[in-house]
């Protein structure tokens, strides 16, 4: 294919009857502040992991929405807990507790990330 | 024979001590190798004076209880260093009569039973253990008044009760009106006893009691008493004996660990449930009231601890402070998340994989300056700590200038203690390797895992507030005096955290006039923001804000200083007036 310098991502949908709701049902069952969340990203632009890594707390948030865990683990694990974003949110949602119950979701339902 | 009736007495003591001695070899057996080395060597050492001492003043005079409130103290002594007593001088009353030292415990604590001919010395020994068992009476009308009204002893709320707790304190209420009723009856027909014990027997004998009723009241008491040392390792009475344990270990320099061990399960089994801790958490503003250290403690007990409550608290340290048994809440509590948390720690193996940053210059820093996240979060504190370094000439490396790490606190206070070593790995090594001599924080959240967690030697580790005290007495930097008024906050990390209250308020003297407050230093309080907590929801975080900010601007000062970053974001957002860390006090107050 030729290059152009730039890529479009392949298109996708999603079938909302197939969704995996498992790990947004704990999290928004324990944290229903999270049900608030407009993926407005500011937690995103402060993040102390964002800083380091290519780590998106807004991306992985919409990615648990969806049901989409392949690669949640791998990817939550570098959050430290800083608490940034929680200053930050306009929502006032309790972001840290959110990653906890993503961390413990993980293993409760025994989702491991896939190649 | 007619002696049947000691038996339930005899039967409970046994089964106590019998249960207390495995209980207690369990829990000893099970501390770590240099924690029984560290009791095996101080066992014959001056500490065990010192220990034997806060055992008399604390588990029977309850000092400390006394400290917080009069009536709450008088309570807890008349009950404990009463009975105490009673037991004592009912033994030497049997060896004024005896003659002998040695005699079944039955002899003594049912002297009156037994014994019904005069000996010298009867009358007055009689009347002290009168007034021994008045002064236990007392306390126990003041427990009964407890219960309906626990305004009075400065107590708000008072503990909620199980079934078992209930029988047990049901039992020791009984034992010492029994005791009275019981000597009197057998006063009424020998005329034996003191002043109190007297008088109700000529009551007795007015009425006309049987010897059956004699018997009855004995048996009650003796049942009375059976029942409540059968029911006491499964109550919270199981703290009396505890506290003691607990106390001589303490002495001997053991301390608690991380995870937690059976030197946390002698601290959950000390808790008197005397409910101070209850009171001074703040929690209460918001309506939160099942997850106090108290309840934490017990749920501990009755495994049955759920995580909204063992992750709902700020961990402010007020409790910790206040409680009498001086048990380590906050790490407890933290003990408790370590192990609910265990299972998911992360590894960072990021952290391997950051490009190593060149230092500009190669000469070895004086100072490392690590601001941390909630210092990059308050930007004006980052550039006041930096414009009084450059002002005092100091030759430092800015540590997370661009690309830094978390110091791995708000981790801990998560329970996330393996992932929090990896981060603390990580900064050490960027610390030791820097060859600086002292490490510079404007965090008091960083300056507490520094302290606690981070070994680094030789390197001092200062907060802000001392370092720019040192600066000043150095003559490296000179203050300007204004005459604003100002009010401190004390942030509960670096207060009641580690200890540091003068170094911030020294430097306010010098720029304005520093106005004292009516619950300061160890009594100060949270300004709801900590990251101690993590489902506070934000409504009730600024419901508790309100109310620790009528506290702080009751006398209308000019300005609010604080010397925490995450304290400063926290305020700002609720006051019309000025709002500023330490930092931006100084740099503003420097003269050129
Ligand atoms: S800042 Fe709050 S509202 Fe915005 S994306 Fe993050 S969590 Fe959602
Ligand atoms: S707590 Fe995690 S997600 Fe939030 S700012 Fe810190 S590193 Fe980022
Ligand atoms: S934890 Fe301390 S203050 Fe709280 S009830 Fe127990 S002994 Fe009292
Ligand atoms: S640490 Fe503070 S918030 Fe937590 S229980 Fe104790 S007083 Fe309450």
């Amino acid at each position: 294919m030729r290059n152009f310098g730039f890529a479009t991502t392949k298109s996708r949908t999603v079938d909302y009857s197939k969704i995996d709701t498992r790990l947004i049902g704990y999290i928004l069952e324990n944290e229903p502040t999270f049900n608030a969340c407009l993926s407005c990203g500011s937690c995103t632009a402060i993040c102390s992991a964002g800083n380091l890594t290519n780590f998106n707390i807004r991306k992985l948030s919409l990615l648990i929405r969806l049901g989409e865990l392949e690669k949640i683990h791998t990817e939550i694990d570098k959050c430290m807990l800083c608490g940034k974003c929680l200053l930050e949110c306009p929502r006032g949602i309790n972001t840290r507790n959110v990653i906890m119950l993503i961390k413990k979701g993980l293993t409760i339902f025994d989702i491991k990330d896939q190649e | 024979m007619e002696n049947y009736f000691v038996l339930p007495f005899t039967v409970g003591t046994v089964i106590l001590f019998s249960i207390l001695l495995v209980k207690y070899a369990l829990w000893i057996s099970k501390l770590s190798k240099i924690d029984k080395l560290r009791i095996v060597q101080s066992i014959f050492s001056r500490r065990t004076l010192s220990a034997i001492k806060e055992c008399f003043m604390e588990c029977l005079i309850h000092r400390r209880i006394f400290k917080r409130n009069i009536l709450l103290g008088y309570m807890h002594m008349s009950l404990a260093f009463g009975w105490f007593l009673l037991i004592v001088v009912g033994h030497i009353e049997w060896v004024v009569y005896s003659g002998t030292f040695v005699t079944y415990p039955w002899n003594s604590i049912f002297f009156q039973y037994f014994v019904h001919e005069s000996f010298p010395g009867e009358k007055i020994m009689a009347n002290i253990m009168d007034f021994l068992l008045l002064f236990v009476l007392s306390g126990v009308l003041l427990a009964y008044f407890k219960r309906i009204n626990s305004r009075m002893y400065g107590i708000k709320k008072t503990t909620k009760l199980k079934p078992r707790d209930r029988m047990t304190m049901c039992a020791l209420w009984l034992i010492f009106p029994l005791r009275l009723l019981a000597e009197g009856a057998t006063a009424s027909f020998y005329h034996n006893g003191g002043f109190l014990t007297n008088s109700v027997g000529r009551f007795f004998e007015w009425i006309q009691i049987s010897h059956t009723t004699e018997e009855i009241l004995w048996w009650s008491y003796s049942i009375s008493l059976g029942v409540f040392f059968v029911g006491l390792p499964w109550s919270r009475y199981m703290h009396i004996f505890t506290e003691v344990l607990l106390i001589g270990i303490r002495s001997t320099g053991v301390k608690l660990k991380k995870e937690f061990n059976s030197y946390s399960r002698i601290q959950v089994y000390s808790c008197s449930r005397c409910g101070i801790c209850i009171d001074v958490c703040q929690m209460h503003i918001s309506n939160i009231s099942n997850n106090q250290s108290v309840y934490i403690l017990k749920n501990i007990r009755d495994q049955n601890l759920t995580d909204r409550k063992l992750f709902n608290c700020l961990l402010c340290g007020r409790c910790e402070q206040a409680c009498p048994v001086n048990i380590n809440l906050n790490d407890l509590r933290i003990s408790q998340r370590i192990r609910a948390t265990k299972e998911y720690n992360s590894d960072y193996a990021f952290l391997k994989t950051l490009p190593v940053e060149q230092p500009v210059e190669d000469k070895t820093p004086e100072v490392i300056y690590f601001a941390g996240c909630m210092t990059h979060m308050t930007p004006g504190i980052k550039k006041s700590v930096l414009k009084v370094l450059e002002k005092a000439n100091v030759n430092y490396q800015f540590m997370d200038k661009d690309k830094g790490a978390c110091c791995g606190r708000p981790l801990m206070l998560a329970g996330q203690y393996e992932a929090a070593k990896k981060l603390i790995a990580h900064n050490r090594e960027k610390i030791l390797e820097s060859g600086a001599s002292t490490l510079l924080v404007s965090c008091p959240i960083c300056y507490k895992v520094f302290k606690d967690d981070y070994e680094l030697g030789q390197i001092s580790i200062k907060h802000h507030s001392e370092y720019f005290l040192e600066l000043v007495e150095q003559g490296k930097i000179t203050l300007k005096k204004s005459d604003k008024s100002i009010v401190y906050h004390d942030p509960c990390e670096l207060g009641r955290g580690c200890g540091v209250y003068e170094p911030p308020r020294n430097l306010l003297k010098m720029t304005g006039n520093l106005q004292s407050i009516q619950q300061e230093k160890v009594n100060s309080l949270c300004c709801s923001g900590s990251l101690g907590d993590l489902c506070l929801s934000m409504s009730d975080r600024n419901t508790i804000k309100a109310e620790t900010l009528k506290v702080l601007l009751n006398q209308n000062p000019d300005m609010l200083a604080t010397a925490c970053p995450l304290c400063k974001k926290t305020f700002v957002k609720g006051v019309d007036i000025q709002v500023k860390d330490i930092a931006e006090i100084v740099a503003e107050s420097m003269e050129n």
